[in-house]
């Protein structure tokens, strides 16, 4: 799966679990400060983004995930 | 405590007979009914005596946008819906960064419920069953929390003069009201969002319901089944719904210019402390609670035109409301029971009602009880059935009771 494809699957998760439009999510963006996405929400995207991509979130590493380009870098070091 | 004024200066609901006090008003006014058969596999499934519910005229996905809806129980999502109607509706805009049109440190919420949030209880439960952790929502707490409806309505409207949930079973958005007027005349709020609201259809509900008794069987018959005070009545209709007013001082209200509907102007809440789920057979709580309210409200008993009856169509309940009412207020007062065309719409009954109420002062006519065709001989008061009835009455009086004991008596006048 390439960069674009891990960010544009991402970016339909978000859309579903937060309303944020899906063309609004790009790597630069904070899940919180950009996108206004809260802690609640974010445990939801990290369960899709579990299944979707076949990885593990632990719940240290997703408070690591400040920006969409830090979780698609997680995402394809460790899918 | 102050004797300050407390009036009505926004409505708003959503119901079995429409998706607003408008369409809910033209309904009870043309006698129609939000009784309907229950289309779901569970009546069948549990073999369920009462096979007929009063659900939402329109669904709450018709109105709020998806991920709002994702986020919310529906319990919190029609008092939200019916929260934002009654803040149009008294002339407020939605704050913004640019502008609060109400001081949120004089702003209080008080919405009541009976349950709160039990479908999405019910539903991530099995989710947890089915799925395991990993799917449970991170919402499931805030969702099914009693006070998730009165919390999100402060959200909204950003409120930060207190938030209450009275839960008073099916007296509980009448209590909602009266802590509303409470906070007012404490002095704690300027205006109040008060209400209730309930959306607790689900097979364990009807079931529970069922097994004490309490339901209309019915069946075949959906939009006859709830007829209160009539000799024909067995049981009462289960319906979901909410209903939101704006209260505000009179001080507030004159100062903006609003428009007035009513004035909440008395309340009185006893309990009967006498059987977890029956009526004292006396009916002295009835009776007080009446009587403080039409005397907190400075009123004397030939001033209540009409009374807005709890009247749910029980066997037992409607035959010692009329008999206390009459106790309290004398033989010429007269009955009118929405829940013939309603159902019961359990925590959001009171506040409903209360919108009933206020409107039939408002508008000088008072809405028929539908399907109440052979009265209770028993029942030793005129209930108003056929046709709506034109009133000049300066009062009236909201009834609602609950189970555990709960009454309470509103009193509302004309502006």
């Amino acid at each position: 799966m390439t960069n674009e494809e891990i960010t544009s699957g991402l970016a339909s998760i978000v859309e579903e679990v937060a309303g944020v439009d899906a063309e609004e999510v790009s790597v630069e963006k904070s899940f919180v400060d950009d996108l206004d996405i809260d802690s609640l929400s974010m445990v939801e995207i990290a369960v899709q983004a579990e299944d979707k991509f076949g990885v593990k979130i632990p719940d240290d590493e997703l408070a690591n995930l400040k920006t969409v380009g830090d979780a698609v870098d997680y995402i394809v070091k460790n899918a | 405590m102050t004797t300050k004024d407390v009036v009505i200066t926004g409505m708003g609901a959503t119901t079995p007979l429409g998706g607003d006090v408008a369409s809910t008003w033209d309904g009870l006014l043309n006698g129609a009914s939000g009784t309907r058969t229950i289309e779901a596999d569970w009546v069948d499934t549990y073999e369920l005596p009462s096979r007929i519910a009063a659900p939402l005229a329109v669904e709450p996905n018709e109105v709020l946008p998806r991920v709002r809806l994702r986020r919310m129980d529906r319990c919190e999502q029609i008092a939200l819906i019916a929260a934002h109607q009654a803040w149009s509706d008294a002339g407020f805009e939605l704050p913004s960064e640019d502008a609060e049109p109400v001081d949120p440190e004089r702003l209080g919420v008080a919405i009541g419920t009976g349950i709160g949030g039990p479908l999405t209880l019910l539903d991530q439960h099995e989710t947890l069953k089915s799925q395991g952790l990993r799917k449970v929502s991170p919402l499931t707490v805030p969702m099914l929390m009693p006070n998730g409806p009165a919390a999100h309505v402060s959200l909204e409207l950003r409120a930060r003069a207190g938030v209450h949930t009275p839960a008073a079973a099916c007296a509980s958005g009448s209590e909602g009201l009266a802590t509303g007027m409470d906070m007012i005349r404490s002095g704690r709020a300027d205006v109040v969002v008060a209400g209730g609201a309930e959306a607790c259809i689900h097979p364990i509900t009807v079931a529970g319901f069922a097994q004490s008794r309490t339901l209309s069987t019915r069946n075949d018959e959906p939009e006859r089944a709830s007829r209160p005070f009539d000799v024909d009545r067995d049981g009462f209709v289960m319906g979901e719904g909410a209903g939101v007013v704006v209260l505000e001082s009179a001080e507030h209200a004159a100062a903006r210019g609003a428009r007035i509907y009513g004035r909440l102007a008395g309340a009185g809440i006893t309990a009967d402390a006498y059987h977890i789920t029956g009526s004292h057979p006396d009916g002295l709580g009835q009776i007080n609670a009446i009587n403080t309210a039409i005397g907190t409200a400075g009123l004397s008993t030939t001033d209540i035109g009409h009374v807005n009856a709890h009247a749910t169509s029980t066997v037992v309940g409607d035959v010692g409301e009329a008999t206390a009412v009459r106790k309290a207020l004398g033989d010429d007062v007269v009955l009118t029971a929405p829940k013939g065309a309603l159902g019961h719409l359990v925590g959001g009954a009171g506040a409903v009602e209360s919108i009933v109420t206020i409107l039939s002062l408002y508008h000088g006519v008072v809405p028929a009880t539908r399907n109440l065709e052979n009265p209770d001989p028993k029942v030793e008061l005129e209930v108003i059935s056929g046709e709506p009835r034109e009133t000049n009455a300066a009062a009236a009086v909201n009834d609602s009771f609950g189970f555990g004991g709960h009454n309470v008596a509103l009193a509302f006048t004309r502006s």
